[in-house]
């Protein structure tokens, strides 16, 4: 964690359990953020989609949440941090495929196991922690240099 | 390919990206699971899907896509093309289905990403 000091913004989206319609609000308004501090489009982009899939599974599988984002000029960090239920198997859930999500989610295209593995993907550094019947916190740091 | 000639190959209707039409496009991702869409590495790109709920423009907004081409008839709502129109992404409709819509711009030299 780095020191208040060193952080340049942060901003923080509650985000709430089940509710498809707001999904992805928090995650558009960080990639506009992006956009105009002029971060490079590339990097935006995998922000953006990582913040994206985050936001997703929070809506999807968390009981609430939310997303923060930090920016100091040399890296970005999106956490995701849940209020439980936790995971129970996480090397489970970071297998490609491998999915818990309801009909609700996968109705509209989701829930096919892909958002973790994806979000690892896109970062440079990427951490989740989980306690089964505490929470879950995903954080995920990228380089801006 | 421009968007214009994805319209005169999949006789498409154009709902919004009027200004779009000479936009570059260089590849195509073809499904309806947008989990597999944000995993999709391409720039340039158009999304051909059936379907038409929010987050289809939720997933091309994050993804930088230029265009969605929703297949089989499926007309979107006016929610959904405001939507795009505020994010500056074309919606585009063809008859054709996913396959035979991806078929035709594939045949026409679009191209997708090898896994």
């Amino acid at each position: 964690m780095e020191t208040t000091d060193n952080v340049t913004m942060c901003q923080y989206y509650s985000i709430e359990a089940g509710n498809f319609t707001l999904a992805g609000e928090a995650a558009g308004q960080i990639k506009n953020n992006l956009k105009q501090l002029g971060i490079d489009a590339a990097l935006v982009k995998k922000v953006a989609i990582a913040s994206y899939e985050a936001e997703m599974n929070l809506v999807i599988h968390s009981n609430g949440g939310r997303l923060i984002f930090k920016i100091n000029p040399k890296v970005i960090t999106i956490i995701a941090q849940d209020d439980g239920p936790g995971i129970k198997d996480i090397e489970l859930a970071m297998k490609e495929g491998y999915s818990t999500a309801p009909d609700t989610a996968r109705e509209l295209g989701f829930g096919a196991g892909m958002g973790l593995p994806n979000m690892k993907r896109c970062a440079d550094r990427f951490v989740i922690r989980s306690e089964e019947g505490k929470g879950t916190e995903v954080e995920l740091s990228f380089n801006l240099s | 390919m421009t968007i214009q000639e994805i319209i005169n190959i999949l006789e498409a209707d154009l709902f919004c990206g009027e200004d779009m039409l000479n936009k570059d496009i260089l590849s195509a991702c073809g499904s309806d699971l947008m989990s597999d869409v944000l995993a999709f590495v391409k720039d340039h790109t158009i999304l051909l899907t059936g379907l038409t709920n929010p987050h289809v423009i939720r997933t091309a907004e994050m993804m930088d896509i230029a265009a969605i081409v929703f297949v089989r008839g499926k007309r979107p709502s006016e929610e959904i093309i405001q939507m795009a129109a505020d994010r500056n992404i074309a919606v585009l409709m063809t008859r054709h289905s996913l396959f035979v819509a991806c078929g035709l711009l594939y045949q026409s030299g679009l191209r997708g990403e090898v896994l």
